[in-house]
């Protein structure tokens, strides 16, 4: 085989993978609907509780990715600039998360705010109602996408170094100041990457939440929880429905990672 | 403003930077910290602008302790080794950073911002980005950029080391003649002692974490304090217990009862002088710098026996 049709080989069997593993559960998903007919698909996706399972879903995304955007780069500031005893054991609790399973997760978080955990019974005994509510669920999103900003930021400023940082400082900026203007503009293509693989895995969480949320329609259950719904009571449009939104959702986000990751370094 | 270090040391751990370093620098002065890798002259020099502290010992600035002091607070301009631009913002910007933090009104900043780009030859790259700049260019937007806030000293480490032998040398010019027109206390880092004698006033050469010697370049090469120094500062050779430079030592064709006898082995051209490396009759290398004159006169050439004597030789205890 000489250099070329290796190289080609190696294309297909690269795409042929691709096209198999992710392109065709996404094809069958629009084929089913165009075969079934759209028209139930569409008011599977504009009933009520599909439209509130969708601001569920969007209101966990604009409370964990902000809160865990926070805590990404506060975190990488700290594992690549400081020095402090447990930094190792930090660096490895920052993935955790990315090891254990979801229902794990779901799991401990149910037993810790139950009845008999450490924390239930306070915020019972306050009137807080954490599981089978946004509390938990809240809780949950943000325990699976602790990693990612931090994962994407530590490599960048590993990279940058701080000389500039240093540099700032001997031209009288303080740490404040040197943070604001120097080191998050130089760590900003990072941080974006890493909002938008947040906000994806916020999206798509199932396993947690399913446990911690009890799943009640109308109320505690968000959109991939919905498709869960409707396949189980066997109304397989609906299912096909709102998992071609999620999809469409899921291509979106695909798009802007894409449109942002040339840019990654640049600047 | 005068500098002075006090007793200063400092270890990484268990390398032990700066031994007991004392130091003065008069205002105005432009001064060179000399030494090999490793001889802490850029801790020294980081030590002195707040971005390291010492273990022990103080620094004075005008007179008064500022060992405690931040970096924001000492008043000093810093060149990083690697220039360390801000490199999201433009040429403008990074030279502008000091007076924006400092919030001076645009247009004071928008002038000397100009005045700047002018002073380091700049002109017309101030909307660029510093990957849109040549090593020299980004190492003057470096100087400028640490000028821009008038700092009452300017520290710059290993200024000219990542630049090639041509912009270098023009680098220097440019140094010593900015130096003249600010009269700002100035204190680079160089492990490179032409450039050291070439650039400074006093050089101050420093040696694993000690300073060896502080002098006038000239006082230096002509009395080295120890036997570092005279290797360091300037080529010398070892015959028995003395040292000479290789300019100090005269060659003949015949023996004359105080000439020692060594076989030549290679000769370099220089241009105007000519370097003779010869092995002595203990196996020692050693090598003879004589004019291109002397050297046709004798017809040096690799294989044959000469003999050398020392016009002037320094003994070290």
């Amino acid at each position: 085989m000489n250099a070329r049709s290796r190289r080609y080989s190696v294309r297909l069997v690269g795409l042929g993978y691709l096209a198999v593993i992710l392109l065709a559960p996404l094809s069958m998903l629009f084929w089913r609907i165009w075969a079934e007919g759209a028209g139930k698909a569409w008011s599977a996706i504009t009933e009520h509780d599909t439209i509130h399972a969708f601001e569920v879903t969007l209101i966990l995304c604009a409370i964990a990715v902000p809160l865990n955007t926070l805590f990404g780069i506060v975190c990488a500031l700290a594992i690549v600039r400081r020095r402090f005893p447990g930094k190792g054991l930090v660096n490895a609790f920052v993935d955790l998360p990315l090891a254990l399973s979801p229902v794990v997760v779901g799991f401990s978080l149910f037993l810790l705010y139950g009845r008999t955990g450490w924390f239930g019974p306070w915020f019972t005994s306050h009137g807080i109602q954490v599981l089978f509510a946004l509390p938990a669920m809240v809780l949950a999103t943000i325990f699976v996408s602790v990693p990612y900003v931090a994962r994407e930021v530590v490599p960048t400023l590993r990279e940058i170094g701080d000389e500039q940082e240093q540099a700032a400082y001997t031209l009288g900026a303080s740490s404040w100041q040197a943070f604001w203007r120097i080191t998050l503009p130089s760590i900003r293509w990072a941080v974006i990457y890493g909002v938008v693989v947040t906000t994806a895995r916020c999206l798509g969480e199932y396993g947690a939440v399913a446990i911690v949320s009890g799943s009640i329609s109308g109320s505690t259950e968000t959109a991939t929880l919905r498709v869960q719904d409707y396949y189980e009571n066997l109304d397989q449009a609906g299912a096909y429905g709102v998992a071609l939104l999620l999809g469409l959702i899921a291509i979106a986000v695909l798009v802007v990672m894409t449109v942002l990751k040339p840019n990654e370094g640049v600047a | 403003m005068s500098i002075v270090v006090r007793h200063v040391s400092k270890r990484f751990g268990t390398f032990r930077a700066l031994d007991d370093v004392s130091l003065d620098v008069e205002g105005g002065e432009l001064t060179a910290l000399l030494g090999p890798s490793g001889s802490g002259k850029s801790t020294l020099l980081r030590i002195i602008a707040g971005l390291e502290q010492p273990d022990s010992g103080e620094i004075l600035l005008e007179g008064v302790d500022a060992t405690a002091r931040p970096p924001q607070k000492r008043g000093v301009g810093f060149v990083f080794q690697h220039y360390a631009p801000f490199k999201h913002m433009t040429v403008r910007d990074n030279i502008g950073f000091g007076l924006k933090i400092r919030k001076r009104p645009r247009a004071v900043i928008t002038k000397r911002v100009d005045e700047l780009l002018d002073l380091v030859q700049l002109n017309g790259f101030g909307d660029r980005y510093p990957a849109q700049l040549s090593g020299g260019q980004r190492q003057r937007m470096a100087l400028a950029r640490a000028l821009a806030p008038e700092p009452s000293v300017l520290l710059l480490d290993e200024p000219f080391g990542a630049l090639d032998a041509r912009v270098r040398a023009e680098l220097r010019v440019w140094l010593r003649q900015l130096h003249e027109e600010t009269q700002t206390t100035t204190v680079f880092v160089t492990h490179d002692q032409e450039e050291a004698m070439d650039v400074a006033d006093r050089v101050v050469v420093m040696n694993k974490g000690r300073i060896e010697q502080v002098d006038a370049p000239r006082a230096l090469y002509d009395s080295p304090a120890n036997e570092f120094v005279m290797g360091f500062v300037g080529t010398a050779s070892r015959f028995g217990d003395a040292w000479v430079r290789p300019h100090d030592l005269e060659v003949v064709s015949e023996p004359n009862g105080t000439t020692v006898e060594g076989q030549v082995l290679r000769i370099v051209h220089l241009g105007f002088e000519v370097r003779a490396e010869l092995i002595g009759a203990d196996g020692e290398p050693f090598s003879v710098q004589l004019t291109r004159d002397d050297a046709d006169t004798l017809e040096l050439e690799p294989g044959q026996i000469v003999f050398v004597r020392p016009r002037r030789s320094r003994v070290f205890s």
